[in-house]
């Protein structure tokens, strides 16, 4: 089957029905962490949604990270609440969030390479058939819900006994999602999840995340690349240096914008413009060898 | 390998993926390099004893003769390989085989304990010696190699200060007796006397059967338990693992008890055989599973490998060492064997990962 391209599948989003009246499935309020005299952020606040997908950009070191180790249970936060369903919460440990249907799937460690497709899929959760002594993990059944569920989100597996290291990696990143989602997560935190991938296997990740928007999850989408974010976002939060440098809806902001506000703007702006002036200046045509340095020895 | 390897054409579109022959299906196993390793050795060593000795590693007196070697390290080696999936290694483990020897050995002849209580006994000691090895590992996070040789070093050393503060020397005799009218001594010291024919008899010893077993259950724990496939993903990646909701310190300490339970197994089956404990016994035991876990397909790193290679390559080590003695050959050529065979086992198992598991 041919993928489809990215923008055609982007016509396909149905707007799915928003209760705006609802509490957030997740909600961070004035959020803060110390690492000792280090500020890591500072009164961050971020809203998800069932049905939106939240935006997070931000360059590297704007305090990301540690946001969403925040959001997850790894970290508790130093100053301000999270609430589930508007209810405050505490987690102490991931299995807290976990718990809660809040999911963090990391760039490259949450799958395994060099376990089966099945293995990976049921790791932490394997199903058990039997008795006492002779409780086993159910492989029988494991296998064939791993086969459907990568058949759901795409992905053409003969054999789910293959090694998850023969799939690519927007496929390893798919899997993961699925898995997330199966396990029963309301609220998928995505930590770029396309920034080690190329263009076509973006795309896979991208429309996954359409998905699982379209079928009611809140998601995080955590990206530096403005290109990945604007598609697909309902809102789009800006950390910058520790702080929210800035919230938008969907519709409201440019790419310049939110470049802007990632505080990668000016210094990008004068970079195109170096770039420009380097473009234009003319140089001695290439052709000619008298003109080319003597190599260095 | 001369397997063509039949790659269809991708489906358009969709991703590339290609018919597996039945040679490859079986080359994509972990154990597949230690099964050609295990037939490459047997082939080398029934030549070498057909042109060189009297054929005898061919006949039913040889296989037994080499199995019974196998065993010894192959006991060992169904748990040590299971930790290495798990990520760790145990050196302190051939340490252990001695200090679990001498307990037994100090209760049966200082103590007057009875023997089976001196064997439990020092299985439970040796456990929590394990256990110990585990704590340390997962709470300072230090490298098992590290924390385990300096544990190598502090077994071995007691189990000297303690045989020699009790009795002067670093061996203890235990009475022949006392092992026969015991149950658990039974047990340990029990084989089976069977005719090879023309007159000569051997036997097929207990420790052979122990082999068998814990390796079939050790499989059977890696493939079809819970408990086998969060090892293989505290190995795989340690934190991913316990982000899933994995408990990864509770694995590995365990594993780290289960290493030393054979360990204990081992020098009970020793002790009964040779009615004694000695101070010395498992030296070297240590690199010996290491090297038939690796034999085995087993990754340094953690996160794969198989029971059943390891099985297969205390096959290839016991084999070995047997058939350089069936060979007629001087005993000092055995390290040079293992050696080589190491490195060959380890490029085979590299290459066949792959080529054929499309794993790098």
């Amino acid at each position: 089957m041919e993928p489809t391209p990215l923008t055609d599948a982007l016509m396909d989003r149905a707007a799915p029905a928003v209760a705006a009246d609802r509490p957030p499935l997740l909600e961070a309020r004035d959020i803060s962490k110390y690492f000792g005299a280090v500020v890591a952020i500072e009164g961050v606040s971020l809203t998800v949604r069932a049905g939106q997908v939240t935006c997070l950009l931000g360059d590297n070191g704007a305090g990301k990270s540690t946001l969403i180790k925040t959001l997850s249970g790894v970290y508790q936060p130093d100053k301000g609440t999270l609430a589930v369903d508007g209810d405050p919460v505490r987690f102490s440990s991931p299995r807290d969030a976990l718990d809660a249907g809040i999911a963090t799937v990391y760039q490259d460690l949450s799958v395994m390479p060099l376990m089966t497709i099945t293995r990976n899929f049921f790791l932490g959760n394997e199903p058990t058939t039997g008795f006492g002594p002779f409780k086993r993990f159910d492989l029988g059944r494991a296998a064939g819900i791993a086969r459907e569920e990568m058949h759901r989100i795409g992905i053409d597996v003969r054999d789910t006994d293959q090694a998850v290291g023969t799939l690519s990696g927007g496929e390893r990143q798919t899997l993961a999602i699925a898995r997330a989602e199966y396990f029963g997560a309301r609220v998928l935190i995505l930590d770029e999840p396309t920034s080690a991938l190329g263009v076509k296997q973006s795309a896979i990740v991208l429309r996954h995340i359409i998905a699982a928007r379209n079928r009611g999850l809140g998601v995080i989408f955590i990206t530096h690349n403005v290109s990945h974010a604007l598609p697909i976002g309902d809102t789009f939060t800006i950390l910058s240096r520790g702080r929210t440098g800035g919230q938008f809806r969907r519709g409201e902001v440019d790419a310049d914008t939110l470049h802007g506000q990632m505080g990668g703007g000016d210094e990008l702006n004068e970079l195109t413009r170096e770039l420009e002036a380097l473009a234009t200046t003319p140089t001695a045509p290439p052709a000619s060898p008298s003109a080319a340095p003597p190599a260095p020895n | 390998m001369a397997t063509t390897t039949t790659a269809t054409p991708a489906a358009p579109g969709s991703d590339r993926l290609r018919q597996l022959s039945v040679t490859q299906r079986f080359l994509a196993r972990p154990a597949a390099g230690a099964l050609l390793i295990v037939i490459f050795v047997w082939i080398v060593f029934a030549v070498l004893s057909l042109t060189r000795g009297n054929g005898a590693f061919l006949g039913l007196a040889g296989a037994l003769n080499y199995l019974d070697v196998a065993s010894q390290v192959g006991i060992l080696a169904t748990a040590v390989a299971l930790l290495m999936i798990a990520g760790e290694f145990d050196l302190s483990i051939g340490s252990m085989v001695g200090f679990a020897g001498i307990v037994i050995g100090i209760g049966v002849t200082i103590w007057g304990l009875p023997l089976w209580l001196s064997i439990i006994l020092a299985m439970a000691v040796t456990t929590v010696l394990g256990v110990c090895n585990g704590i340390i590992v997962v709470r300072t996070g230090l490298p098992s190699f590290i924390v385990t040789l300096a544990t190598l070093f502090i077994i071995r050393g007691a189990s000297s200060v303690l045989t020699s503060s009790v009795t002067n020397i670093t061996y203890i005799p235990i009475d022949p007796q006392t092992i026969a009218g015991d149950p658990l001594g039974a047990i340990f010291g029990w084989d089976l006397p069977i005719e090879t024919g023309g007159g000569a008899t051997t036997s097929i010893q207990v420790s052979i059967v122990f082999w068998v077993l814990i390796a079939i259950a050790g499989i059977y724990v890696l493939g079809r338990t819970r408990f086998g496939n969060w090892i293989a993903g505290a190995g795989g990646s340690a934190s991913a693992a316990r982000n899933l909701g994995v408990p990864v310190a509770r694995v590995k300490i365990s594993l780290f008890a289960m290493t030393a339970l054979s360990a204990a197994v081992l020098a009970s089956i020793q002790s009964a055989r040779f009615a004694s404990a000695d101070v010395l016994r498992g030296t070297g035991f240590e690199l010996d599973a290491i090297t038939t876990a690796v034999i085995g397909g087993c990754l340094l790193t953690g996160g794969y490998g198989s029971v059943a290679g390891a099985l297969l390559g205390a096959l290839a080590l016991g084999m070995a060492r047997q058939g350089i003695v069936f060979a007629n050959i001087n005993a000092d050529w055995y390290q040079i064997a293992i050696g080589t065979l190491l490195l060959v086992a380890v490029v085979l198992n590299n290459w066949i990962r792959r080529r054929f598991a499309g794993l790098s």
